[in-house]
């Protein structure tokens, strides 16, 4: 497929998911959604789509996609590794965690690793804070997660290799 | 095995709680499923919510004549050999806590927003109706809608989000402006650390939300309703959703709710990753479609919320108790309590605590009940040395203030609140200078950068935290800080602003030693810890002009 044949596919699909929500109120908010969830993550391109839409302009659609974290501007790495930092996790070592996760995953925090293969991300509060330390692996949340669990469940993604980058 | 229980479809209960799930409670329903055709036992699987006991999760709970039997911790490899030993049969196995009603920690506490929660098919809607389910909505539809703001006053019910504002008074600011059209909504934008229980109610009992929203609807003349459910919960998102699909195809939301001539539409939305829209004003705006950008108060929500209109805008906790209030009588509700704090909280056990989970009791009961009653101490088993209760913004007490009723005025008077009635546990590992410096970090992150204070404020707050840490001037920068706090106090738009120096204050008033240790103690720490010491060396060294900037 060549890329402005890709390019004019995804702005379709943008502007339909926009005409078919746009009736909704506030509908700028679940449009996002469902193009980030349909298309991975929004572009430039996109929010000029749905700023047409919409009758917005493209500055106000920009604004409000940045503004929000979970509207990714990239695709998502193979593996997103979230760990909560709220007190009731840090009050059970989330921040040992959180160092041990950049260590073994050569990734900072709110990065992804130089391959492009792990995100490794900071999530304040997923709810479950009589568990904690609290971790979510590819969408999937976990409890009492502690570095050793941290590494199985990482590892057990990719089929028991060794995360990326892991240095023991 | 008797003849007569091999024939039996033995009902077996497995919480689909997302805590529950986080701890294996899928893999032992599966393994369940598997022991039970194993063993020619036909069972009936419940995933129901969670009983709130999260420290039994996954709990299974085995439904015989003498009632409901509750195993926990059970885990995925005990499940054959439970199967084995009788579990099906409600034997006393090991692990097994006889009675989930007879258990003390629950059977002690007084449940009423939670009443159903753990106990039905959160999606069976006769269920919910077996449990007392829209009683509440069938009493309200035979009152006047200002009868019903009435009994909601006479009840005292305040808001559970955390303000505590009397829900009657507003709702009948709502039923009293004149507009052709009003909205309910309902702050499910949980975002405080040590919360869960707006999460656990829409995932264990959600109609009980619905109810709730429905007689807010039909009190202020409301036609339409909006959650503002946070993205972090998704399992709440999609339970949310079907139940409002199986109200719908009931007849209990739409067009004649329930045979009247209530109009009632209600709608899930899903934030996206913005700790601020758990303010309300900066929630109405994410709902209309814009940054959460916190809004200048007047006009209240209540006169010009959603779109401009008069707007109900409360915590899931405050509405989900609606119902109860309706059924039963405000005067029931209101018997509970101390003060002015009326009927039951919500509490959250959370953090570094033995026995973590929900304690729905009356107000009054104390700090230290709580904690070390209900909660049996820290979970590493090392002495208590915080508590944090009502979130982020909340206070950080010391094992000396556990007299404390929970109170919202007996809480003010300590320059603390009662909040959401989170309670985040910290044992004496914990570095309160830490903590402090997290608070203010944490409202850097997620201020939403309208007013000053805030935006400005934490950041400064962060630094000036790092030299107090680094030792840097010491005095001068505590000056510096306190009157930094209070700036951001007095001076922002809303409650992040204006509640971030509570956690601050509160570690420097009880634990100033944190506050003054020598640079050097900074070396083994963790890494934010040592981010914080470089920073402080990097600021002495730029403020002793050692460095070029």
């Amino acid at each position: 497929m060549s890329w402005s044949t890709h390019e004019v596919e995804r702005s379709t699909v943008v502007r339909e998911i926009a005409a078919s929500l746009k009736g909704e109120r506030g509908a700028l908010m679940p449009i996002l959604h469902r193009v980030v969830a349909e298309v991975g993550y929004l572009t430039h391109e996109d929010t000029t789509v749905i700023a047409e839409v919409l009758n917005l302009s493209e500055a106000e659609v920009h604004g409000v996609a940045t503004f929000y974290k979970d509207f990714r501007r990239e695709p998502a790495a193979e593996r997103v590794v979230q760990i909560c930092r709220g007190e009731a996790c840090q009050a059970v070592g989330a921040e040992a965690l959180v160092a041990h996760a950049t260590s073994t995953l050569g990734v900072e925090v709110d990065t992804r690793s130089a391959d492009g293969t792990v995100e490794l991300e900071q999530i304040f509060c997923f709810g479950n804070c009589a568990l904690g330390p609290a971790v979510s692996v590819d969408g999937r949340l976990h409890g009492r997660v502690g570095p050793d669990r941290l590494d199985v469940l990482v590892g057990a993604r990719t089929g028991g290799a060794r995360p990326a980058g892991a240095q023991r | 095995m008797s003849r007569a229980q091999r024939g039996r479809v033995q009902r077996v209960y497995v919480p689909a709680d997302s805590a529950a799930r986080s701890v294996g409670a899928d893999e032992v329903a599966d393994e369940l499923v598997a022991a039970a055709a194993a063993a020619g036992r036909e069972i009936q699987l419940v995933r129901n919510g969670s009983r709130g006991m999260l420290w039994l999760e996954p709990l299974v709970e085995v439904e015989t004549a003498a009632g409901r039997i509750a195993y926990g911790p059970v885990q995925a490899g005990d499940v054959a050999a439970l199967v084995a030993a009788g579990m099906l049969d409600g034997a006393p196995t090991q692990g097994c806590h006889g009675r989930t009603d007879d258990i003390d920690w629950l059977a002690s506490q007084h449940r009423v927003t939670f009443r159903r929660v753990g106990v039905t098919d959160p999606l069976d809607i006769a269920d919910y109706r077996a449990h007392g389910g829209f009683a509440g909505l069938e009493r309200a539809l035979t009152m006047t809608p200002a009868a019903v703001v009435d009994a909601v006053t006479e009840s005292g019910l305040r808001g559970r989000g955390g303000a505590g504002f009397p829900a009657g008074i507003k709702w009948k600011t709502v039923h009293d402006a004149g507009s052709d059209l009003k909205f309910v909504c309902a702050n499910a934008d949980e975002g405080d650390s040590g919360t869960f229980a707006d999460r656990m109610l829409m995932e264990g009992d959600p109609f009980t939300l619905i109810e709730g929203m429905t007689i807010a609807a039909y009190a202020v003349g409301a036609t339409e309703g909006y959650i503002y459910l946070r993205s972090e919960y998704p399992d709440a998102v999609r339970i949310m959703r079907q139940a409002i699909d199986v109200a719908y195809a009931h007849g209990c939301l739409g067009a004649g709710v329930l045979g009247s001539g209530l109009g009632f539409d209600l709608f899930v939305r899903v934030g996206a990753g913005a700790y601020i829209c758990g303010e309300e004003t900066s929630m109405l705006e994410s709902l209309e479609g814009r940054r959460g950008l916190v809004r200048s108060k007047p006009p209240i929500p209540a006169l010009a919320g959603l779109f401009g209109r008069p707007t109900v805008v409360n915590n899931v906790l405050t509405l989900g108790t609606v119902p109860m209030i309706l059924a039963e009588g405000p005067a029931s509700y209101q018997d509970l309590g101390v003060e002015r704090s009326r009927g039951t909280q919500v509490f959250q056990l959370a953090g570094n605590v033995r026995r973590g989970g929900i304690v729905e009791t009356g107000f009054g009961i104390t700090l230290g009940e709580l904690v070390e009653g209900y909660g049996g101490g820290s979970a590493s088993g090392r002495p208590v040395r915080a508590v944090q209760v009502g979130g982020p913004l909340g206070a950080y007490l010391p094992v000396d203030r556990f007299d404390l009723p929970m109170d919202y005025e007996a809480f003010a008077a300590a320059d603390a609140m009662v909040g959401h009635g989170g309670l985040v546990v910290f044992d004496e590992t914990v570095d309160m200078a830490r903590q402090a410096r997290f608070a203010m970090e944490f409202c850097a992150v997620e201020s939403c950068g309208k007013c000053t204070p805030c935006r400005i404020g934490s950041v400064r707050g962060v630094e000036t935290i790092d030299k107090i840490i680094g030792g840097v001037d010491r005095e001068r920068n505590l000056l510096v800080l306190d009157d930094l706090c209070t700036t951001m106090t007095k001076g922002s738009l809303c409650a992040m602003g204006g509640l971030t120096p509570m956690p601050v204050q509160s570690a420097l008033q009880h634990f100033p030693e944190d506050f003054d240790r020598p640079p050097a103690d900074t070396a083994g720490l963790p890494v934010p810890d040592k981010f914080a010491a470089e920073t402080a060396a990097r600021n002495a060294a730029l403020m002793a002009g050692e460095v070029q900037r």
